[in-house]
């Protein structure tokens, strides 16, 4: 399984650099649905099939699509990319390159010197996800739930119809019939 | 070592058996449309027009395969292949008859519906990258319903999982011994029918690419064989929601010993092929805030409650 852990790895890496440089915003998205893919094979393959699949559901299949939608109704087009152009110029990525260079140093530190991550690992099913949820973590999933409440109350409210809005030719037919009374 | 053989035999005759059932449904659906529409449809090539499919597959293979200068090459050529992949991927959950399945997994339930979600792409990039308007509202139709209708779909499976206690498929078939579950859970039964009907973008639920106002949809622009993968797609759609319903709800294999398990499956299977194909030709296409309509309205709080309803009573029998 060591292989398929680190061809996903390769995959999520150059996918996520992807994300970064791409000037398209679709292209970068879809760099984005890739790496997500890829983060869930990983998790497949550590041992937790029911997070792997959840990944897909709710991020790659539910959330990414929603993104898509909305760039899609954007239309950025060949503006949008002119726009992005000189975004990755050498003086803008440099400062952030460095310090991901840093962090990257102290991972590679704390790994090798600690050494975390040994391969005692174990499958964790559907069932014991619950049972940990519904368990020991029931607080926070009611918590999620209000907050998720709120979002679709707040949605409610926004996007509510302030008044009634009647088809022109309704419209028409009123006029209309109030000129001949 | 021949267990592995023996594996890679099944991968094989699934794949190949799937992409069959779904060419051969071309002429399946032309023929029994015509049967209930009382013509005689195709009767040209071969015996009772049987070889019908040879000929539109090699018209479709030898036709011009245009990419029009405006389309977004890479995303135009990517999206087709996205449906084959990800329905042909849901297949391999798919117990056909006991032993032979190519992954039984414990979450295949959750594997079918993230491959099903991953469908959506395959509409929303065609519409997208083919830059034509009437692709662009076929695709925003479809990305709409898709999501819509992936919500009640997963949430009426849920009485089924809930009655099982697993997601693995081969447990569900095999709780099923007893009673199929399309009696106690008949408002599941319902909903998963309509969302597969939806999911699967057939008429009368075919918003994305209805032809009377939208020319073709998404795939508006798309021309020989890309235009067949989309086709294949979709009628390998239906089959795999007609396997899903047979498994979920009508017992999968499970039957009188007189005939073996994979006949009984294959008999659901194409029972349900051919309602999908009456469907069709029996029902008009609602309008688009309908069909919204009818899922956030109706089928939403039914399938809530019928998770509730469910959950309940296994609670009080445990």
């Amino acid at each position: 399984m060591d292989i398929i852990f680190y061809i996903a790895a390769v995959i999520a890496f150059i996918a996520t650099v992807g994300v970064v440089t791409r000037k398209n915003a679709i292209h970068a998205l879809l760099y984005l649905v890739v790496s997500l893919l890829a983060v869930s094979v990983i998790f497949f393959v550590l041992g937790a099939p029911f997070v792997a699949a959840l990944e897909v559901i709710v991020y790659a299949g539910a959330i990414m699509v929603l993104f898509v939608f909305a760039i899609m109704m954007l239309n950025l087009g060949k503006d949008g990319i002119a726009k992005e152009s000189p975004f990755l110029n050498f003086g803008s990525w440099l400062i952030p390159a460095i310090l991901c260079l840093v962090l990257l140093g102290e991972l590679g530190y704390v790994f090798y010197f600690h050494q975390v991550g040994d391969h005692d690992l174990r499958e964790i099913g559907p069932k014991e996800v619950s049972s940990s949820l519904f368990g020991g973590y029931v607080l926070a999933v009611e918590l999620a739930g209000m907050l998720l409440m709120a979002g679709i109350v707040g949605a409610y409210h926004v996007g509510r119809e302030k008044k009634r809005e009647y088809h022109r030719y309704m419209q028409n037919l009123e006029t209309n019939t109030e000129d001949y009374e | 070592m021949s267990e592995t053989w023996a594996q890679i035999l099944i991968i094989i005759c699934v794949l190949l058996g799937t992409v069959t059932i779904a060419a051969g449904l071309i002429y399946v659906e032309r023929k029994m449309l015509a049967v209930w529409q009382q013509r005689s449809g195709p009767n040209r090539v071969g015996p009772f027009g049987s070889l019908q499919v040879l000929a539109d597959m090699i018209k479709i293979f030898f036709k011009e395969d245009w990419i029009p200068p405006f389309v977004d090459k890479k995303v135009f050529i990517l999206a087709p292949t996205i449906i084959m992949l990800s329905i042909l991927m849901s297949f391999s959950i798919v117990p056909f008859a006991p032993g032979l399945v190519v992954a039984d997994m414990n979450v295949g339930l959750l594997f079918f519906l993230a491959m099903s979600s991953l469908g959506t792409y395959t509409i929303i990039l065609a519409g997208w990258s083919s830059d034509n308007k009437y692709a662009l509202i076929g695709g925003v139709r479809g990305a709409a319903q898709m999501i819509s209708y992936e919500v009640f779909m997963s949430l009426s499976l849920m009485g089924v999982v809930l009655q099982t206690g697993s997601f693995n498929m081969t447990d569900i078939v095999n709780s099923q011994k007893g009673l199929w579950n399309v009696i106690p859970q008949f408002i599941g039964f319902v909903i998963f029918l309509l969302a597969g009907i939806a999911e699967t973008h057939r008429l009368p639920f075919d918003l994305p690419e209805a032809e009377s106002e939208l020319v073709a949809g998404y795939h508006s622009e798309y021309s020989g064989m890309k235009f067949g993968m989309f086709f294949v797609g979709e009628y390998l759609g239906i089959t795999l929601i007609s396997c899903m319903i047979a498994l979920l709800f009508f017992g999968g294999w499970l039957g009188p010993s007189f005939l073996p398990g994979i006949v009984w499956f294959l008999i659901k299977m194409f029972a349900f092929i051919l309602f999908f194909i009456l469907l069709r030709a029996a029902l008009p296409r609602p309008r688009y805030d309908q069909l919204m309509g009818l899922g956030w309205k109706v089928l939403l709080p039914l399938s809530l409650l019928n998770v509730l309803v469910t959950g309940a009573i296994v609670l009080l029998n445990s």
